[in-house]
């Protein structure tokens, strides 16, 4: 087994009101603690402001600001705004948000930020769903996942945010998620010392909204990974796709087994899903083959 | 102390000349007619090297108030504008604006608010954000838009509220006045630099917007209202000090020609300037008619209003917007605001020029006969034209 070496400020602190074994505080702790003290952060409603808040109380050493959902990138921005034209340009300024808040409702703000290449880091904890409200569908939920608001499972497609905010052609895109916290550390760490756009989706089980146990949250991370449903990579300006974790061919049954919203697929379903995979996975490596030699 | 200059502006480009004098740091801001030329005319000053702001120009007027709420909260003026549509599409983030305790100050244009679809001068996209928490100053020239944009964040930041300053569409925003601008050394005296006692900024480590419980909730509640209420004194000394200045000055309210008046006119905006006339000309011909402007409506200026219009026999309300299932929604505050007043007026409502019609002097002359003749008022607003 590998151990993990990775230097940590004290931002994030034990005591708050995450669920035990949650991904998303564990993707919170890896993203303040890398960033340390000199960090202002914008959370929208969602799971990430129950674990920051509730007022008096903090659970990070840096001033939190909840926004309203769908406005946490134009928030982020004016900060930042403010900030510099204070001169403190030093300030790293960051957004994080749900999937809810980034995909769907957030998204049309989140593009504008990123035309205007406003100098944030933007996190989307993506858990898949709307998690805080009890599980319902997002446009980042999967094909036939169940939620509260796709009983019968969702018809359609998630999706890509990842190629999407590459079309912007700002300067860093990536994946992350938990199960592979260096490769999140370091992703953090280049993010802070790039100017203009970040934007990071972290890929954050969620016990109860998928239906796995308390300690699975980092092994389910690292399946979705490895079955290359949530490929680990970047994208930079646009057109320079780096891939740092994918498929190692192990299918995709072993991750969707783990969790109780495809409990109700057939095989038929299960097919199709491998099917997308591998199609994407293939669709990639010539993406990222053709621009290697761009 | 430099001299002032004049120019001949328009409500919208004197808006921007008064924004440049105060010296906000950002402008986060989104184009909607019949306020952009006060978004062009700030750009163009910013290229000029005249206007020392960033330049925020975010996919809506969402976004812009959004970012205009957390500039604001990280520590710099801040200034936006918007109209009709945009404002509505604001609406959310007014709330947050005045709970976040921001003093933001925005100009806007009233316009009409579809469907259907129009360009037209009526005060209700305004009105309809009356219970938003910003403070609401109706202006009716150019000049009067360039002063009260500058006194609005003297008002705004010392009782960290957020104020709107509103006038007509194309009515005041697009016809050209001379205009007085005052040197940049006078507003320098006039506005000192923004220095707020909160902050978001790591040194700080000072937060905001997380969930609170009932009796936080409630006690922040109160806390605007006190700050609300601080408003009217505020607004009165902050304009004093600009007549001193200057040598204009508006009031909260303006009482115009109201001794011994028989009836008179209330109204709010470009229709205070008409009905000025009506009351010069009905004057001469030996009728008692007063005018009393509203400037200041939100804080609704109660107190103020009951000595103006005490012992005064009747009062006809012009309203250029309307809020269906109640009315004229000036006629509905002035009501409220006279309530139980020994000596009040009978109160007339009249729904004059919704939607941008026009009413020439005549015709409000027209009203106060009508007014005059009844010898006792609708319950309701009457729709006049």
């Amino acid at each position: 087994m590998r151990t993990y070496e990775i230097e940590e400020y004290k931002v994030f602190n034990s005591g708050h009101q995450a669920c035990p074994g949650c991904g998303e505080a564990l993707a919170i702790r890896f993203i303040v603690n890398t960033l340390g003290p000199n960090t202002v952060g914008v959370v929208p409603p969602s799971c990430i402001a129950i674990i920051s808040g509730p007022q008096p109380y903090s659970s990070m050493r840096i001033p939190i600001y909840q926004t309203t959902l769908e406005a946490s990138a134009a928030s982020a921005a004016g900060i930042k705004r403010a900030l510099s034209a204070r001169g403190k340009e030093d300030v790293t300024v960051i957004a994080m948000a749900g999937d809810g808040g980034t995909y769907d409702i957030g998204f049309q703000a989140l593009s504008s930020a990123a035309e205007r290449n406003e100098d944030i880091i933007y996190f989307c904890l993506d858990n898949e769903g709307y998690m805080n409200t009890g599980a319902q569908k997002s446009s980042s939920t999967p094909h036939y996942a169940y939620t509260s608001s796709t009983p019968g499972g969702k018809p359609t497609r998630k999706k890509n945010l990842t190629e999407i905010m590459a079309a912007h052609q700002i300067p860093y895109v990536a994946t992350a998620t938990v199960g592979f916290p260096d490769d999140l550390v370091n992703k953090v760490q280049k993010a802070k010392q790039i100017k203009g756009t970040k934007v990071i989706t972290v890929l954050t089980p969620c016990l109860d909204g998928w239906g796995i146990a308390d300690n699975a949250a980092v092994k389910i991370s690292r399946l979705a990974v490895q079955t290359g449903i949530f490929p680990l990579y970047e994208v930079e300006n646009g057109d320079r796709y780096t891939i740092n974790h994918g498929s190692q061919g192990l299918p995709v049954t072993a991750y969707l087994s783990q969790q109780r919203r495809y409990r109700h697929l057939t095989q038929e379903q299960i097919d199709h899903i491998q099917a997308d995979v591998d199609y994407q996975w293939q669709l990639f490596l010539r993406k990222s083959k053709v621009n290697s030699f761009g | 102390m430099s001299n002032p200059t004049k120019m001949l502006l328009t409500g919208n480009h004197a808006v921007s000349y008064g924004v440049m004098l105060a010296r906000p740091k950002v402008i986060p801001v989104y184009p909607i007619t019949p306020q952009t030329p006060i978004l062009e005319k700030l750009s163009e000053l910013q290229v000029l090297g005249e206007l020392d702001a960033d330049i925020m120009t975010p996919e809506s007027e969402h976004s812009a108030m959004a970012a205009c709420i957390t500039a604001s909260l990280s520590g710099v003026r801040v200034f936006t504008a918007s109209a009709s549509q945009g404002l509505m599409l604001m609406h959310e983030m007014l709330h947050y604006a005045s709970g976040a305790r921001a003093p933001i100050v925005m100009a806007n244009v009233n316009r009409t608010i579809g469907s259907p679809w129009g360009f037209w001068p009526d005060q209700t996209d305004s009105l309809a954000q009356r219970d938003t928490g910003w403070i609401q100053y109706y202006t009716e020239s150019s000049q009067e838009s360039l002063d009260t944009v500058i006194q609005a964040f003297k008002t705004a930041e010392q009782v960290s509220l957020p104020a709107m300053v509103i006038h007509e569409a194309f009515y005041v925003s697009h016809s050209l006045e001379p205009v007085e601008i005052p040197s940049q050394a006078l507003v320098d005296q006039y506005l000192p630099p923004f220095q707020p006692e909160h902050m978001l900024d790591p040194s700080r480590g000072e937060s905001w917007g997380n969930v609170v419980n009932q009796d936080m909730y409630y006690r922040h509640r109160q806390g605007l209202g006190e700050a609300m209420d601080k408003v009217p004194e505020a607004s009165i000394l902050a304009d004093r000090e600009w007549q001193t200045l200057t040598g204009r000055g508006y009031g909260i309210i303006e009482e115009y020609r109201c001794e011994g008046a028989e009836l008179v006119i209330v109204t709010m905006g470009s229709m205070a300037g008409t009905a000025r006339e009506t009351v010069d000309n009905m004057r001469k011909s030996g009728l008692s008619i007063g005018l009393v402007k509203v400037k200041l409506f939100r804080p609704f200026p109660v107190e103020t209003l009951r000595l103006a219009l005490v012992g005064i026999p009747k009062a006809i309300v012009l309203d250029r917007n309307f809020s269906p299932g109640v009315g004229g929604i000036l006629h509905q505050e002035l009501k409220a605001a006279l309530y139980g007043m020994a000596a009040a007026p009978e109160i007339y409502g009249y729904l004059a020029g919704v939607g941008g019609l026009n009413v020439s002097p005549a015709k409000i002359e027209e009203f106060v006969c009508m007014a005059l003749k009844e010898e006792k008022p609708s319950i309701n607003s009457i729709w006049v034209r």
